[in-house]
């Protein structure tokens, strides 16, 4: 990696349903801990579960704010009732913080505030990006179902603008209005008992054959594999990569961020920080296949990358 | 309410005129729509042939170009806005914002409708996109009961078009990669979902297991009767229960909330299935097109027979129904 190209950290929202004080902890630790410098947080997935880390928002910011990170607050993925439009509303108005645009209706609202957009709205290209930095976005992280190709033009396109790669966790691939988690155990969304909360890293579905597939996160469905670009970032960030996003996981993210934040430095190689990794996230497979134009779920080692990314 | 239907060949566009169609929607064979599938769409000279035809008889034809610009390749996307534009398309339906600034910005008369792969499923999110690209219609994403969109209607200004029949999305549609997890080919980039390319039957002892990519979607039983595994639709484990975890195959029909839909402030009804043949096309537009036109007390003779070929020849109200979720 070149000196004057060192991307910043930037740490996404949990997407999962965290009880209070688990939450809470979790983002004590990163502010006391972990090396990254910016941090999305809120309910991004399911209205229902804001009650759950609301209460702990205001402290959980000071802390975060106090270790020098930079707070950004998430909107939602889904807007359809009107208290959900409502709380996007009121959120985009009143924060003193930067808010990251999830959903169509945030976009609407933010101009004119400090804002980012999420992985979650549908950036595929140069002439949507501009659009939306026109319109006074700082901060783009890319859907994780981008090829390189598409993000190496985009950098080349808009040469100083902030893009962010959502580069480490499970990626989200789809949202509902019915919620599939519920409905595995045999409730419904409107009357869910929370049962997500069961699965503080999703609930996995397999295959008939057995195959590890999917994770069930509520109404929000994920790959079954961690995504994990530590090993390819280096064209990316030579082209301008601004951040990189790592997505929370129930594992040790203070230990993924500093060996993210080793590769990034170029004190670690990225064959290296694999297996930390690994060890970090026992049990989940990795993947690539999405920034090397195949299966999401497919894995692409380094030996390899040049064909792929290039071919 | 207008009917809007769907063509993926000249012969399924003539069909839905003489059916009743008060327009026809359709795309170009390429990428540069949802329904990008071997065989099907239109050349620039059949669309201009159709739009032809369809002006003739008073009909209106909106051209979809609803898939995302790939970086590095929009020329195709942009390209098809342009013949789109000079062949006469009544409106284009889009979903990309690069794509609905290009064509807002060049050609400010055109109507512009947004796709429901652009998933505008809130009243912010609309006046959104009537602000920035002058939007005259949305349809609305598959995630809205009845009284969600009583309650958009009123306060947009913008018209509403919502699907009443066909195929069923149980994701948010644009936002769904879960195929091209499987297959690496996306639904938003490629216009392809569960694609033909990807998918393998393979006989396992008494069972058909069905597949796509590497992964089974479903298995059938004998005398079981099998469907194509488009990935939301199949069958997976959870717990070890096996079941339909997303959605059975089932398809979408709310011909018993024509009137609801109405009163809801609807502009139109939309009919998925540009993948059908004409025959199908023709039987669904003129039964859908004499159930409009029907008391409701003669709608369910007149629509019994379309459920039968239906997909799964099973149908749902979808998210149109609160309990659905």
């Amino acid at each position: 990696m070149t000196e004057t190209s060192k991307p910043a950290l930037s740490l996404g929202p949990v997407y999962f349903l965290w009880d209070g004080p688990k939450w809470r902890d979790f983002y004590f630790r990163i502010a006391d801990e972990a090396p990254v410098e910016h941090v999305t947080l809120g309910e991004t997935v399911c209205s229902k579960r804001q009650h759950f880390s609301e209460p702990h928002i205001a402290e959980v910011v000071e802390r975060l704010e106090a270790a020098g990170k930079r707070v950004t607050l998430s909107t939602l993925a889904m807007v359809t009732l009107e208290r959900e439009s409502r709380h996007v509303r009121d959120l985009i108005r009143d924060s003193a913080h930067p808010v990251e645009a999830n959903d169509l209706s945030a976009l609407g609202l933010v101009k004119g505030k400090p804002h980012s957009i999420g992985p979650l709205v549908n950036v595929y290209n140069a002439a949507t990006a501009r659009m939306l930095a026109a319109r006074g976005a700082d901060n783009i992280c890319l859907p994780p179902e981008l090829p390189a190709g598409s993000i190496l033009q985009m950098l080349a396109a808009m040469p100083g603008f902030s893009f962010e790669l959502f580069a480490f966790g499970r990626m989200p691939l789809a949202i509902s209005a019915r919620c599939a988690h519920a409905r595995s155990k045999g409730l419904t969304k409107d009357n869910c008992q929370f049962i997500c909360g069961e699965d503080p890293d999703g609930l996995p579905l397999r295959t008939l054959d057995r195959q590890s597939f999917l994770v069930l996160n509520g109404v929000q469905t994920m790959s079954n594999t961690c995504a994990v670009l530590v090993d390819d970032l280096a064209p990316l960030v030579e082209a301008g990569l601004s951040r990189v996003r790592l997505s929370p996981q129930d594992c040790d993210m203070v230990r993924v961020a500093a060996l993210y934040r080793a590769v990034l430095d170029g004190e670690m190689d990225g064959r290296e920080a694999l297996a930390g990794l690994a060890e970090a996230y026992p049990g989940v497979p990795f993947s690539n296949g999405f920034l090397h134009q195949k299966e999401g779920a497919a894995w692409v080692s380094r030996g390899r990358n040049a064909a792929v990314a290039h071919g | 309410m207008e009917l809007i239907c769907p063509a993926g060949t000249p012969a399924a566009f003539r069909e839905a005129v003489e059916a009743g169609a008060d327009a026809v929607y359709c795309g170009f064979r390429d990428e540069t729509n949802a329904r990008n599938f071997p065989g099907l769409n239109f050349s620039r000279e059949e669309l201009r042939q159709s739009i032809g035809l369809a002006r003739a008889k008073g009909v209106e034809t909106f051209v979809a170009l609803n898939t995302f610009m790939r970086a590095g390749d929009e020329a195709l996307w942009y390209s098809a806005a342009d013949d789109a534009v000079a062949i006469g398309a009544d409106a284009l339906i889009l979903a990309d914002f690069g794509l609905m600034a290009y064509v807002a910005e060049k050609y400010p008369a055109q109507r512009l409708h947004v796709s429901v792969q652009a998933s505008a499923s809130n009243a912010d999110a609309i006046r959104f996109l009537v602000e920035v690209f002058g939007a005259k219609r949305v349809v609305l994403p598959r995630v809205l009961t009845v009284q969600d969109i009583a309650r958009l209607t009123r306060q947009i200004d913008c018209e509403v078009e919502v699907f009443a029949f066909g195929g069923l999305c149980v994701m948010a549609e644009g936002r769904c990669s879960l195929s091209s997890y499987a297959t690496g080919k996306s639904p938003n980039m490629n216009g392809v979902c569960s694609p033909a390319s990807h998918v393998r039957y393979r006989q396992d002892g008494e069972a058909l297991v069905s597949e796509l990519g590497a992964y089974t979607i479903n298995r059938f039983g004998p005398g079981e009767a099998s469907g194509y595994p488009t990935l939301c639709k199949g069958r997976f484990e959870i717990g070890e229960v096996e079941g339909y975890a997303f959605e059975d195959p089932v398809s979408l029909d709310v011909i018993d909330q024509i009137d609801a839909l109405r009163a809801a402030g609807v502009s139109a009804l939309k009919i998925e299935g540009r993948q059908r043949g004409k025959a199908y096309v023709a039987e669904v537009v003129s039964s859908l097109r004499k159930a409009l036109a029907a008391a409701p007390a003669e709608r369910a003779a007149l629509v019994a027979r379309l459920r039968t070929m239906s997909e799964g020849q099973r149908t749902t109200a979808g998210a149109y129904d609160k309990r659905w979720r």
